[in-house]
């Protein structure tokens, strides 16, 4: 197809004339392509406006979205659910409210500190971030699929659940208990269509300064999105990689798809990488 | 100064003002022109599945969004997928002579590798703030985007203007990396601007609910900071779009969205988002819709760039009063979609 050389009318009518009348919405003629993306597309319309099983579903969505933001973790049942998995009981940390989720209540940072932990390569902090849904379904998996895929030498620190986190709470948590690296696996916004997507947060060398530029980001981990294979593929591979590179950040590249391409099977690290 | 005054006016001066300004952006297209609205086709997808992205850029251009650009924000860094984004939107652009510009939007830094690369790189865009230090934290200088605007501009792919680039902001963002110097998030937000105005941009868009509740709290907050923010780029030259958006931890839901975006609408905005159903499934907030787009364009007669409104009635997608006219059987744009 070309651009047709046809001009719109140059005289602006005062008002649009009305769309003829139906009583009901008009379909659209694509809704096969809904099989190729959970996106709201084809939603059909009543003149320009969405038909009113569109608004509905929408505000349904919305109401479930709003209670996953305000679910509690339920931090037994993970901690359960990682003895159960094989892992060591997990330490648990809280936030301290008052600076938004980013730095551990004293209580915390005096147990953490008394532990005077031995340095590891890398520590998993598990945290309800705005989603615990996502922090309880899917951090125990994505922990399953990661760790086979790191290098055997390395040290792996204690899990660590931490509540009414954010992200940069493990950078605290990191330096306390001297990890190289510390991955958060947080739950994500809730969206409309994905109230328990997971995130995972990359850190090197993890201290109070750092910024978000610092680290790097997998999202969307959940068996509907990023599948816990794939998600574990890039992470081991990121973090194999900032070893490498002494950092996180924008300068660490995610080319983790070329690399599976190249060589599918594990193991991704360079031999003798201590 | 601009961000002074703009606290110092109501919603109804921050309108009156913006609508008296005008600015003008060209790349393949003409944005800006008086008593037109463009629309940003944001086709996400959580994997970045081309067949995914792909029905979800036909079900906006037969919604008639895409004028200001066919902007994907990749779920994934690594440069293939981004190069095959990029190919992807190029194919269709090209196949059915679309006359829009189409960005992945990553990292500046991954935009030149893919210009390097030699993909198809029609706009750069970057997240930029109002101080350095703010800047620092997205990884960015002055220095790196001087390098990308002249990569791209060296590429010379726009064919009615060649303003390259592609600039987002919003109010919070210096304050949430720390780096705000204990000045107030609009000054800061005006100061964005000022960077962005050093490299003639084609878009500049503030996101502006997308930063959550600690900044802006709820329905009424996220309209204010919608409204300061179009006074301030606009009378500071910039082509000040809006992402009319909430996150769903804010106190703010669609109705907010549909004032801000009718009080926009007639403040003069130069464009807004096209989201399917307004539901971005791979950012997870929600936004404007196709439809949406489709009211403003109703109740206040708002057009599309010229050359886009001319395409979609070649196409026989819209009438000559721009309304969205009964689907054509046989509308090739359908095949784009089955064949990724």
């Amino acid at each position: 197809m070309s651009p047709v050389d046809t001009k719109p009318s140059s005289q602006t009518e005062p008002g649009p004339p009305p769309e003829p009348r139906a009583n009901t919405a008009a379909p659209d003629p694509w809704e096969h392509l809904r099989s190729f993306t959970r996106a709201r597309i084809a939603l059909g319309r009543s003149g320009a406006s969405q038909p009113t099983r569109a608004l509905l579903d929408f505000g349904l969505a919305h109401a479930q979205a709003r209670d996953a933001v305000h679910t509690p973790l339920d931090a037994a049942a993970l901690h359960a659910a990682l003895v159960t998995a094989g892992f060591g009981p997990p330490l648990l940390a809280h936030s301290a409210a008052a600076d938004l989720g980013r730095q551990l209540d004293p209580a915390s940072r005096a147990a953490l500190a008394a532990l005077q932990a031995q340095a590891c390569d890398v520590l998993f902090v598990i945290a309800d971030g705005l989603s615990a849904r996502a922090a309880q379904t899917h951090a125990v998996p994505l922990l399953q699929h990661t760790l086979p895929r790191l290098p055997p030498d390395w040290r792996i620190g204690p899990v660590l659940i931490a509540s009414q986190a954010r992200v940069a709470l493990g950078d605290e948590i990191g330096a306390l208990l001297r990890a190289r690296q510390v991955v958060m696996l947080i739950g994500e916004r809730p969206g409309l269509s994905s109230p328990d997507s997971l995130g995972l947060y990359l850190t090197h060398a993890p201290r109070a300064d750092l910024t978000d530029a610092d680290r790097n980001c997998i999202s969307n981990v959940r068996p509907e999105g990023l599948p816990y294979a794939q998600a574990a593929h890039k992470l081991a591979y990121l973090l194999i990689g900032a070893r490498r590179l002494g950092r996180t950040g924008v300068d660490l590249k995610d080319d983790s798809e070329a690399a599976l391409e190249q060589a599918p099977q594990p193991p991704l690290w360079p031999t003798g990488l201590g | 100064m601009v961000a002074a005054v703009s606290k110092l006016m109501r919603n109804q001066d921050l309108i009156l003002v913006a609508q008296k300004c005008r600015v003008i952006s060209r790349f393949r297209n003409t944005l800006g022109l008086p008593g037109r609205m463009a629309v940003r086709l944001q086709p996400n997808h959580p994997t970045d599945d081309p067949a995914g992205i792909a029905a979800s850029i036909v079900d906006g251009l037969m919604y008639g969004s895409g004028d200001a650009v066919i902007g994907i924000n990749p779920a994934s860094d690594s440069l293939s997928a981004i190069g095959s984004l990029l190919r992807l939107i190029d194919d269709l652009r090209q196949r059915y002579a679309v006359p829009t510009q189409s960005c992945v939007l990553t990292h500046v830094t991954n935009t030149l590798r893919a210009i390097d690369q030699g993909a198809p790189v029609d706009l750069v865009f970057q997240s930029v703030a109002g101080t350095q230090q703010a800047n620092a934290s997205f990884g960015i200088d002055l220095a790196v985007l001087r390098e990308a605007h002249a990569a791209a501009q060296s590429l010379r792919r726009g064919t009615v203007g060649d303003n390259v680039m592609y600039f987002e902001t919003g109010q919070g963002s210096a304050l949430s990396a720390g780096a705000h110097h204990g000045v107030d998030q609009q000054t800061l937000e005006a100061r964005a601007y000022a960077v962005a105005r050093e490299f003639r941009p084609l878009l500049v868009n503030t996101v502006v609910g997308f930063i959550g509740p600690e900044y802006l709290y709820d329905g009424k907050q996220i309209l204010r900071a919608g409204l300061e923010d179009h006074f301030c780029g606009k009378l500071l030259g910039m082509p000040m779009g809006c992402d009319i958006c909430y996150t769903n931890h804010a106190e703010a839901d669609q109705d907010d969205m549909d004032n801000l975006l009718t009080l926009l609408g007639v403040a003069g905005v130069h464009f807004i988002m096209g989201v399917p159903g307004a539901d971005d499934i791979m950012l997870n907030y929600q936004s404007t819709s196709f439809h949406d787009a489709l009211y403003v364009r109703q109740v206040l007669g708002k057009r599309r760039a010229p050359e886009f409104e001319d395409w979609l009635m070649g196409m026989g997608i819209a009438d000559a009063q721009g309304r969205i006219a009964p689907p054509r059987a046989g509308q090739p744009l359908l095949d784009f979609a089955m064949q990724r």
